[in-house]
């Protein structure tokens, strides 16, 4: 690792002097997202390993190149998971890639982010400078959050060394209910629901049909599923289902219509837009098939409280993520120039101006 | 104080013109009820939870709306006035300790609920309304804000957002930054600034979770959006024995490595038994050298499932006697020692000076058997209650501040517990945050480039330095002095703590 380490800071400061774009990358799976990809490829999977991983310290540390499949599966071995259920989007996905993308699955809404989970992390700045921040305890307040800061800036703020997740047992029981409901009682059942102490741990709402996936101790499992009344999904099938959607290998997201990623308050209506929808975090995030203009796409996520991202295919000249007001548009350029003052990591995958 | 460092400026006298000139512009658009001078009205703000660092600030200024904020800001950065925010004063590390040369902005009148959502389960609150408060409002819809320092009936959920509080329901719920979806706020300059969403996420970076926990030194909060949980139906808790610390520290593990996260997982050793069980009758365990509380919430039939599941693991644990609540009243009635740990202990020692350090758990055995020898080295007493859940411990050193070489030796104890924390793989704080407490020892556990980024971040916010100055990051100078005084001490002197009323931890 440190030898890996040093070879990547020699590679930064070797970039950062010739002021060299330096594209970060691990698996690749993740390459359709965010802005076009600029520079000489550094892949960080020589650099892997699972590093330390204790199961009662609810804590795992692996280095950035693991593939997130062996990272899985070595907690299932102890019952326990990466309870934001990252997607991985390709048999390759790695750790890093997946807190730099800073994507989560189906559990978020209940379970938390990929920033929620991170404790903390060592990366390389701009400058090559080999950089921890946090740390493997699950309560930790020295300094400012510079882990969670890392999580969803697409490598521009740095190369990830190393991480270090927070992870929570698998819940002992699980159970999936298929329900037929138009979309705005959906929302509004939603929204109810997550009002009440009951232990729905995904939703998923698509063409009249609603699916609620209930997870936790057996006996809660059971009483609540009496209580919503919804049809008992087979098992395999379930499965089947919540992966395919976190996924996106559901047949929802096959054809070339521009995948929009409506991140809004989670009880907005209906989203008055042409094309396909689907519904996940109970109400919260909203998937569209849609070849409406960005502009009337982002104005009608801003009107649900939320933003807009281009996530998958359209037109990307633009910017595919929703722009900052001046204030935190300021504040982003500059938190650049602080972590990377020559401009090399990753430049324009996130922001076309950085 | 000791020899622990000087801290710049502590006892700076006032610049009687500047004062005067700093009151009379901001006097140019508050009321006179806003703006405190005279020192019979700034002195009660001279210091926050952490006593020992006291300084009656220049002025006070108190404002009652968001535009009068934003121009104290712009003004004082026009003036080059450093500027310190306030929330209830209840901080355990000196972050709103006043600036003698600036003004302290006291963010007391900021205490409305602006909006309940019930169905989107938010609340849109002012960053003085209290902790408790919160849930108090979002009772009848089955609702309450998670979070729940010790502090909660005092503390604002501004002080929260700053310092990232945490509390005994962390462990399963989370933490400010775990519960917080939005915090609207304006720079050093006075401009306005969200962080976060009503939606679950933000475009562009996570600015969020970097304003909480930043301590005031990045943005002063003005209205902040909480996410509010479904109350559990019922809560239950099993109070476990142990006739060894390292046992009742392997149960703790032990319950985790079962797969149950409990809504609660505390531990007191048998020295903090003793000094609780006289302060509340509680009928606590005399004969154990630890007490293990261990929570468990949700549905009737769940917390049924889980208690025994519980029991199980700790009986195997090897616990040497186990209750569990039957009702809500004895369920309070086993928390209740643990809550009053702090003036407990209060109450056996003239003194008390409470840590905050997190260590990986399978270090616990060893952290313990250390500050027993410390104990002996020193010959101070140190109970211990902590999170055993997430490691983070408040161990209690008792003391005598009249007693000159008492205070010098509970420095000394103190800053190697810290140390430790450091060495075991921990942090020097793990709820209470820096402030102006433990700022040296920020030296040992970051790497200069690591802190040169913490200042560089802070210049993205504040370039010219004025907010909250000379807290929770330590200049490079700061670090050079201190490594040259080759002794490492913290600042133990806490004698006279307000909120008494509170338990501490
Ligand atoms: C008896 C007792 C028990 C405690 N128990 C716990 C506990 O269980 N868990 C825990 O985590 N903490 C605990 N604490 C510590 C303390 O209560 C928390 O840190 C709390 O969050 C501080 O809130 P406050 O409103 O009192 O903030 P203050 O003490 O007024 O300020 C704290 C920091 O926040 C900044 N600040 C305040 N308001 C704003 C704002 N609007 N915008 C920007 N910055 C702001 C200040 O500059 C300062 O740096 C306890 C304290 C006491 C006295």
């Amino acid at each position: 690792m440190d030898a890996a380490a040093r070879d990547f800071a020699e590679r930064v400061r070797d970039a950062a002097g010739r002021k060299h774009a330096l594209r970060l990358r691990g698996g690749g799976t993740k390459d359709f997202y965010g802005g076009p990809l600029a520079g000489e490829a550094l892949d960080v999977r020589v650099c892997a390993g699972i590093v330390d991983y204790e199961p009662t310290e609810l804590v795992i540390t692996a280095r950035c190149g693991t593939p997130l499949a062996e990272l899985e599966a070595a907690l299932a071995q102890h019952q326990q998971m990466l309870a934001f259920e990252p997607p991985h989007f390709g048999a390759g996905a790695t750790l890093g890639g997946c807190i730099a993308a800073g994507l989560s699955g189906p559990r978020r809404a209940s379970a938390g982010a990929v920033r929620d989970f991170v404790l903390g992390v060592r990366i390389l700045d701009g400058r090559g400078r080999d950089l921890a921040f946090g740390g493997q305890v699950m309560k930790n307040v020295a300094g400012y959050d510079l882990s969670r800061l890392i999580a969803g800036s697409l490598g521009t703020l740095g190369l990830i060394l190393e991480a270090s997740l927070k992870v929570l047992p698998r819940p002992a029981a699980e159970l999936t209910l298929k329900l037929e409901m138009p979309e705005e009682r959906a929302i509004e059942t939603l929204n109810r629901w997550a009002g009440q102490p009951l232990p729905i741990s995904a939703s998923a709402w698509h063409d009249g049909d609603l699916a609620v996936r209930l997870s936790g101790a057996a006996s809660a499992v059971h009483a609540a599923a009496e209580n919503l009344d919804g049809e008992r999904v087979d098992e395999a099938q379930a499965a089947r289902f919540w992966s395919a959607l976190r996924e996106q290998t559901d047949s929802f997201f096959d054809g070339d219509a521009p995948l929009w990623r409506l991140s809004v308050r989670s009880h907005a209506p209906r989203i008055e837009l042409p094309g396909a929808q689907l519904i996940e975090w109970g109400g919260a995030l909203r998937w569209l098939r849609t070849r409406a203009d960005a502009a009337t796409v982002r104005a009608a996520a801003s009107r649900a409280g939320g933003h807009a991202t281009l996530f998958r295919g359209g037109d990307r000249s633009a910017g595919v993520f929703a722009p900052l007001p001046p204030e935190s548009a300021r504040l982003h350029r500059e938190l650049k120039a602080a972590f990377d003052p020559a401009g090399i990591l990753n430049p324009a995958r996130l922001y076309p101006d950085f | 104080m000791g020899e622990a460092l000087p801290l710049e400026n502590i006892d700076a006298r006032i610049d009687a013109a500047r004062q005067r000139d700093v009151a009379r512009a901001l006097r140019a658009f508050l009321p006179e009820r806003c703006v405190l001078w005279r020192e019979e009205e700034t002195r009660p703000f001279e210091c926050d939870g952490l006593t020992a660092y006291r300084r009656v600030p220049m002025v006070v200024a108190l404002p009652e709306t968001e535009e009068q904020v934003q121009r104290i800001l712009k003004t004082c950065h026009a003036m080059e006035v450093p500027v310190v925010p306030r929330g209830a004063g209840t901080g355990l590390s000196g972050g709103a300790l006043p600036p003698g040369d600036g003004v302290l902005l006291a963010m007391a009148k900021f205490m409305r609920v602006v909006r309940v959502d019930p169905l989107a389960r938010v609340a849109v609150v002012q960053p003085g309304v209290r902790n408790a408060a919160i849930s108090d409002v979002v009772a009848p819809f089955g609702l309450y804000y998670a979070p729940d320092p010790s502090s909660q009936i005092a503390c604002s959920i501004g002080g929260n957002v700053a310092e990232n509080s945490g509390g005994v329901h962390c462990l399963k719920y989370g933490l400010t930054v775990h519960n917080v979806l939005r915090v609207r706020g304006y720079t050093m300059a006075g401009e306005p600034v969200d962080f976060g969403a009503e939606a679950l996420d933000a475009p562009g970076y996570d600015l969020l979770a970097l304003m909480i926990g930043s301590e005031g030194l990045l943005a002063v909060a003005t209205e902040i959006t909480v996410k509010l949980l479904p109350k559990a139906q019922v809560a239950r808790v099993v109070m476990a024995s142990f006739d060894d610390v390292e046992k009742a520290g392997d149960a703790a593990a032990a319950i985790i490595a079962a797969g149950i996260i409990p809504a609660g997982l505390e531990m007191m050793d048998g020295a903090a038994t003793h000094a609780v069980e006289q302060f509340v009758h509680a009928g606590y365990d005399l004969e154990a050298a630890a007490i293990l509380l261990c929570e468990s919430d949700g549905t009737a039939e769940e917390v049924e499932e889980e208690i025994a599941r519980m029991e199980r693991v700790l009986e195997r644990a090897g616990a040497t006697r186990m209750s569990v609540s039957r009702n809500e009243a004895e369920r309070l009635k086993y928390w209740s020692g643990r809550k009053a740990a702090f003036p407990a202990v209060g109450r056996i020692s003239p003194d008390y000076y409470c840590m905050d350090g997190t260590i990986p758990k399978k270090r616990l055995g060893e952290m313990l058997n250390f500050i027993a020898s410390l104990e002996k080295k020193y010959g101070l007493r140190c109970p211990n209650v902590f999170h055993a859940g997430d490691g983070n411990l408040h161990p209690l050193i008792l003391f005598d501040a009249n007693d000159a070489d008492q205070l010098h030796r509970t420095e000394e104890f103190a800053a190697e517990v810290l140390e430790k924390c450091i060495e075991v793989g921990g942090t020097i704080t793990g709820e209470h945050g820096v402030g102006v407490e433990k700022i040296n020892q920020m030296c040992t556990q970051f790497r200069p480039d690591e802190l040169a980024t913490f200042r560089a971040v802070k210049r993205v916010f504040d370039a010219k330095g004025l907010l909250n100055p000379g807290k929770a990051v330590p200049t490079l100078h700061r670090c050079a002095e201190y490594g040259r005084m080759h002794v490492r001490r913290s600042s133990p002197d806490r004698s006279a703590l307000p909120h008494p009323e509170l338990p501490r931890f």
